[in-house]
C-alpha cells in the first residue's frame, strides 16, 4: 500500500499510545495520509485502546477486544513504527531526537507529546503496599478483577467519576465494597448536592457502603494490604484498595526537556509548545490555564492538530465545554458546565421515579444541567448550551426535554402537563404529584388554584408550579374551568399580584432580587411594570427593614415631583386641610419669581402648583420652601395625596363638627403613607357635603352624633359615590377607623388598584367586618400603619434641598466648549 | 461635513450612574442620556423619545430597554429604536468603560 516517494518524507515521532495520539493520526490520516514517516512509543505493552471503556470491562459488559481502537492491522496500513512497552526517557530538543529507556535514539522533525496523565497517590503510610491500585490502564483492571477473585473487601478512595465507577464494578465482581470520599457529597465537581444524594442512594442500593467526608488516613499492612484507617480511628478491613483521587497531567519529560510547563505541558490554541518542533495533546496539556480530563476536549485538540500537521489553515483551538456521564449500569447521570448556587435556574423532580433535572440559565442561555435518572436530554441540553442558543422562547417547556419543542413552536403547556404520567411531581416544595392533584380536583370538585393549594399544599410554596397546577385545572375539569380572575402580574411571572404579596411574607422576601429568584421570574430584572409593584409590596411588607428602590419607582416618585409633558416638573407644597398663611403664600410668590414660574395654579386638592420647573432646579426650589416650613405635598405619589375639608363648624352655620381640624389631623396622621394608588380624602363638615367627600378614596362626613365613615368613592375616568363603612361617635375613633382601612387597603389592594376597585373586589362586608366589628384587628391594623409610618416621617424635599440623591437633578457632564473638530485640510 | 470618530471625552466614573439608571451630559448640540444596566453595561443614547421627545434618562432601565416617562414607549438602549407596535429611533452614541471611567465619543456627539 505504501509508496516510496522520491523525496523523504518527514520524521513525525509521537510519544504516547492513548486515546488523544491515536486520534490525532486518525484526523491527519483522514487529510495527508502519506506525508509522514511515523514512530510511536507507547509504554503500555498493546495498541490503542479506549480507555474510558474500561469500566465496562471491570464490570464485565465488555472483553478487551471490544474497547480497541486500533488493531496491528492498523499500524500495518498506515506504515506506523509501533513501539509498544518501550518508555522514552529524554528529548534532545537541539538535535531533534528522543532516546528511549534501552538507549535506542530516534531522530524527529516533528514531535507529539501525548503522555497522558497519571493517578494521583496520596501521600500516606502505605500508599506502596501490594494491593494498593490505581484506575488508569487494563493492567490495573486486571489486578482488580484477580484481587476480586478471592472476594473479601475492597476499599475505593475518591467519590468521584472513576472511583464510583471502580466501585460499581468491584462489588458486581463479589467484593464487599466501600467508598470512602473526603468531600460531603458525591462527584462534588460534577453534581449538585440533589442529584449527589440521588446518586448516593443508587450506589448504597447496590451493596456498596458510602462514606463521605471521610479522610483516609493510612493504609495498614505488612507484606500486602489489610486494612485502611480514616481520620476518625476508623479501620475498615481491605484486600484491595484502589485510590481514584484524580489525575495530574504526565510533563516529566516534557520539563526535564525544558518545555514550559505549569500544571500541564502548556500549549498555543494550535497545540505548539514552546518548541515549534514540539506539539502536545490530551490530558498532558494546559491550554488557555485549563486540563482536561475528559474525552471529547481531547477529540477536540486531534482535530486542530491533525489539521495543522496535514499542513492546512486551521482554525485553532478554542477550549471546551465539557460533560460528563457516569458508566454504571442502572445509574443515568449527565452533567455539563456550570452549576453554582444563585443562578436562574429550572428544575424538575420526580421522587418516586429518582429523577432530577436541573437546567442552569444566566441571560436566557444554559450555562449548565445536571440531569439524574433520565438523561435522554443530556446531549440536546448540551447542544444548547455549547452553542449558547437563546431559549427564552421554549423556556417554558425546556425541562421537560426535546420532545415537547415540538416543530419550534413550544408545545402547549396544558398538552405537555396533561402528556405527563400520575407520578410525576409538580411541585417540587410539598412533593405533589400529578396524580394526586388531578385526584383531588375530581373528588372533591376543585375548580380554582387556591382550592389545589389548600387542599393538596401544591404550589403554596414557591409558586413556581402555579402555571402547571392551572393546566392540570384547565386538563381536568375542561370548559368547566375558568379562569377568570387570575390574571399574572405581568410576563415577568405567571403569578398574580395576590400571589406575590402572599409569597413574600410566608417566605420572608426582603429584596426585589430575592423574589424574583425565589418566585422564579422569567426576566432577569423585571419591567417597568412589575418593578415599582414588587418595591411597593416589599415596602408595605417590611417596614423599616426594606430598603427602598429608586430605580424601581416611576420618575414622579424617584424625583419627588411631577414630570410634565416637556420634561419640566411641577411641584405642590402641602397645605393641610387646604389651609394656608400669609408667610406661606409669600414663600411660594417668591420662589415663583426666582425661577421663573410660568404658571401658577390651585389645584383640585386645595393647594398650589407651581408648573415649569427644571429638574435641576428642584433642590433648590425645595430649599426655599422649606425654609418657610413647608414640606412636600406628595402630589406625585401613589400615596397621601390630600384632605379636602370644609370650614366646618368654626365658620359654617351649618357646621356639625370641627372637619377642618379633622383633616388637618389626618392629613398630618397619614402623610408620607405610600400606597397601591393614589389616595385623595375629604372631610364635610355636614352632610351638604361642600368637600365632595363622597366621590374620594375615604371620605368623612360629620354629622351632630359623630362621624361617618365612607370608602371607595372616584371621581376621576370612573365616577362612583363612596359606600358607607359605619358611623363613630369620636374625633379620635374617626382617625383610627379611617388609618385603619387605609392600612387594610395599603395589605391587600394590588399595585395600581385604587380604593373602589379594592372594595369591590374584596366586598363592603368583609371591609366593614374587618374595621368596624374586629375591635382587636382594628387596632393591630392601626399600630402596623404607625409601624410603617416610622419610617417614611421625614420630609423628602428637605432631605434632598440638604443635598440627598443629587445624583438624581445633576447632570453627569456638561461639556460646553468643544474645539473644531475637523483637523485642517 | 465629515467629522472623525474616536474624540473620546471622559465623562465621569461608572459608579456615578446608578445601576438600572441613567444620568445627563449636556453638549453644546444636544443633552444626551448615558443609561447603566443592572449588568454594568453602558449605552448612550438622544436624550429625547421618538415619540413626544420625553427625556429617556428619567424612564425606568429594565434588561438593555428603557421605558420613556411620559408615555411608556420601550426603546432598546443598543441602537434608540422602539420596541412592539411602536415606531421611531433616539439616535444612539459610542460610549465606552475603561478602568471604571465612562467615556463618549464627542466626534459623534458633537456632529449634527
Amino acid at each position: 500500500m505504501s509508496q516510496v516517494s522520491a523525496s523523504p518524507r518527514k520524521k513525525l515521532v509521537v510519544l504516547g499510545n492513548g486515546m488523544a495520539a491515536g486520534r490525532v493520526l486518525d484526523e491527519l490520516f483522514a487529510r495527508a495520509p502519506d506525508l509522514y514517516e511515523i514512530t510511536v512509543f507507547g509504554a503500555e505493552p498493546r495498541v490503542n485502546y479506549d480507555r474510558i471503556m474500561l469500566s465496562p470491562v471491570l464490570a464485565g459488559d465488555k472483553q478487551f477486544d471490544d474497547i480497541i481502537i486500533h488493531d496491528d492491522a492498523w499500524y500495518a496500513q498506515h506504515n506506523i513504527d509501533l513501539r509498544r512497552g518501550e518508555t522514552v526517557v529524554a528529548i534532545d530538543r537541539a538535535a531533534r531526537n528522543v532516546r528511549t529507556q534501552s538507549g535506542m535514539v530516534e531522530p524527529y522533525d516533528e514531535l507529539i507529546i501525548a503522555t497522558g496523565s497519571r493517578p494521583i497517590l496520596l501521600p500516606i503510610p502505605g500508599a506502596e503496599l501490594p494491593g494498593v491500585v490505581t484506575f488508569r490502564d487494563l493492567d490495573d483492571v486486571n489486578a482488580m478483577l484477580t484481587a476480586a477473585k478471592g472476594g473479601g473487601n475492597a476499599v475505593v478512595i475518591g467519590g468521584g467519576l472513576l472511583g464510583l465507577e471502580a466501585a460499581a464494578g468491584l462489588a458486581l465482581n463479589g467484593m464487599k465494597t466501600t467508598v470512602i470520599h473526603l468531600m460531603p457529597t458525591l462527584m462534588e465537581r460534577q453534581l449538585d448536592p440533589n442529584a449527589a444524594y440521588l446518586l448516593q442512594k443508587a450506589i448504597e442500593k447496590r451493596g456498596i457502603e458510602v462514606l463521605t467526608g471521610a479522610n483516609t488516613n493510612a493504609i495498614l499492612g505488612d507484606s500486602k494490604v489489610t486494612a485502611v484507617r480514616l481520620q476518625d480511628g476508623r479501620t475498615l478491613p481491605a484486600d484491595l484498595v484502589v485510590m481514584a483521587v484524580g489525575i495530574r497531567p504526565n510533563t516529566a519529560l516534557a520539563k526535564d526537556a525544558g518545555l514550559e510547563v505549569k500544571r500541564g505541558l502548556v500549549v498555543d490554541d494550535f497545540l505548539m509548545t514552546n518548541d515549534e518542533h514540539i506539539y502536545a495533546v490530551g490530558e498532558c496539556v494546559e491550554h488557555r490555564g485549563q486540563c482536561y480530563g475528559l474525552v471529547a476536549p481531547l477529540y477536540d485538540m486531534a482535530k486542530t492538530l491533525g489539521a495543522k500537521l496535514a499542513g492546512e489553515q486551521a482554525s485553532g483551538y478554542a477550549g471546551s465545554s465539557t460533560s460528563t456521564k457516569l458508566k454504571v449500569t442502572g445509574v443515568d447521570l449527565f452533567s455539563a458546565g456550570d452549576f453554582a448556587e444563585g443562578e436562574d435556574e429550572i428544575v424538575l423532580r420526580d421522587p418516586s421515579r429518582g429523577v432530577y433535572k436541573r437546567v442552569v440559565l444566566r441571560d436566557n442561555r444554559i450555562i449548565g444541567a445536571v440531569l439524574y435518572g433520565d438523561t435522554g436530554d443530556g446531549p440536546w441540553y448540551f447542544d444548547l448550551l455549547k452553542k449558547s442558543t437563546d431559549i427564552a422562547s421554549m423556556r417554558d417547556m425546556l425541562i421537560f426535554g426535546q420532545a415537547y419543542q415540538g416543530g419550534g413552536a413550544p408545545m402547549d403547556p396544558a398538552a405537555a402537563v396533561a402528556a405527563l404520567s400520575d407520578d410525576v411531581e409538580i411541585c417540587g416544595c410539598n412533593g405533589v404529584c400529578k396524580g394526586t392533584i388531578t385526584k383531588a380536583i375530581t373528588a372533591k370538585g376543585l375548580t380554582t388554584i387556591d382550592d389545589v393549594r389548600s387542599q393538596t399544599k401544591a404550589s403554596s410554596s414557591c409558586g413556581q408550579c402555579t402555571s402547571k397546577v392551572e393546566a392540570l385545572l384547565k386538563f381536568t375539569l375542561g370548559d368547566a374551568y375558568s379562569a377568570s380572575g387570575r390574571k399574572p402580574m405581568c410576563k415577568c411571572t405567571d403569578l398574580t399580584h395576590e400571589e406575590v404579596r402572599g409569597f413574600i411574607l410566608s417566605k420572608e422576601l426582603k429584596s426585589v432580587p430575592a423574589v424574583m429568584q425565589e418566585l422564579g421570574w422569567k426576566t432577569s430584572c423585571g419591567c417597568p411594570s412589575c418593578r415599582p409593584a414588587l418595591n411597593y409590596y416589599l415596602l408595605c411588607a417590611w417596614p423599616g427593614d426594606y430598603r427602598d428602590d429608586p430605580q424601581s419607582r416611576f420618575i414622579n416618585e424617584r424625583a419627588h415631583a411631577n414630570i410634565q409633558k416637556d420634561g419640566t416638573f411641577s411641584v405642590v407644597p402641602r397645605m393641610w386641610g387646604g389651609l394656608t398663611t400669609p408667610d406661606e403664600l409669600r414663600a411660594i410668590a417668591d420662589v415663583a419669581e426666582r425661577f421663573h414660574v410660568k404658571t401658577v395654579k390651585v389645584t383640585g386638592g386645595q393647594r398650589i402648583d407651581l408648573l415649569g420647573i427644571k429638574k435641576e432646579d428642584l433642590p433648590a426650589v425645595w430649599a426655599q420652601l422649606s425654609a418657610a416650613g413647608m414640606v412636600s405635598g406628595q402630589a406625585y405619589a401613589k400615596g397621601l395625596r390630600t384632605v379636602k375639608t370644609c370650614v366646618g363648624s368654626e365658620w359654617c352655620r351649618f357646621g356639625t363638627q370641627d372637619s377642618t381640624g379633622l383633616g388637618v389631623k389626618l392629613e398630618h396622621f397619614l402623610c408620607g403613607s405610600w400606597t397601591p394608588a393614589k389616595v385623595k380624602l375629604a372631610v364635610s363638615g355636614c352632610p351638604r357635603n361642600c368637600a365632595e367627600a363622597t366621590v374620594k378614596d375615604i371620605g368623612v362626613i360629620c354629622v351632630e352624633s359623630g362621624y361617618d365613615i365612607h370608602i371607595a368613592g372616584a371621581a376621576g375616568l370612573h365616577v362612583r359615590a363612596t359606600d358607607l363603612l359605619g358611623h363613630v361617635a369620636t374625633e379620635e375613633e374617626a382617625i383610627e377607623y379611617v388609618a385603619a382601612v387605609l392600612q387594610l387597603y395599603r395589605e391587600q389592594a394590588a399595585y395600581l388598584e385604587r380604593i373602589w376597585k379594592w372594595a369591590e373586589k374584596t366586598g363592603l362586608e368583609k371591609i366593614r367586618a374587618a374595621i368596624m366589628d374586629d375591635h382587636e384587628g382594628r387596632r393591630a391594623l392601626l399600630e402596623r400603619f404607625k409601624k410603617s409610618q416610622h419610617a417614611v416621617r421625614k420630609d423628602p424635599w428637605a432631605e434632598r434641598a440638604a443635598g440627598q440623591e443629587l445624583h438624581e437633578f445633576m447632570p453627569l457632564a456638561v461639556l460646553n466648549t468643544v474645539k473644531p473638530l475637523v483637523p485642517a485640510e | 461635513m465629515q467629522h472623525s470618530k474616536d474624540f473620546w471625552f471622559d465623562i465621569g466614573p461608572l459608579h456615578a450612574i446608578p445601576q438600572r439608571g441613567a444620568r445627563t451630559v449636556k453638549t453644546p448640540r444636544r443633552e444626551i442620556a448615558v443609561f447603566r444596566t443592572a449588568s454594568d453595561e453602558v449605552f448612550a443614547l438622544e436624550n429625547r423619545c421618538p415619540h413626544k421627545g420625553g427625556p429617556l434618562s428619567d424612564g425606568i432601565v429594565h434588561g438593555r430597554k428603557v421605558a420613556c416617562p411620559l408615555h411608556n414607549w420601550i426603546i432598546n438602549l443598543e441602537d434608540g429604536e422602539a420596541t412592539g407596535a411602536d415606531k421611531g429611533c433616539a439616535r444612539s452614541f459610542p460610549v465606552k468603560i475603561e478602568n471604571g471611567r465612562v467615556y463618549l465619543d464627542m466626534g459623534v456627539a458633537a456632529a449634527p
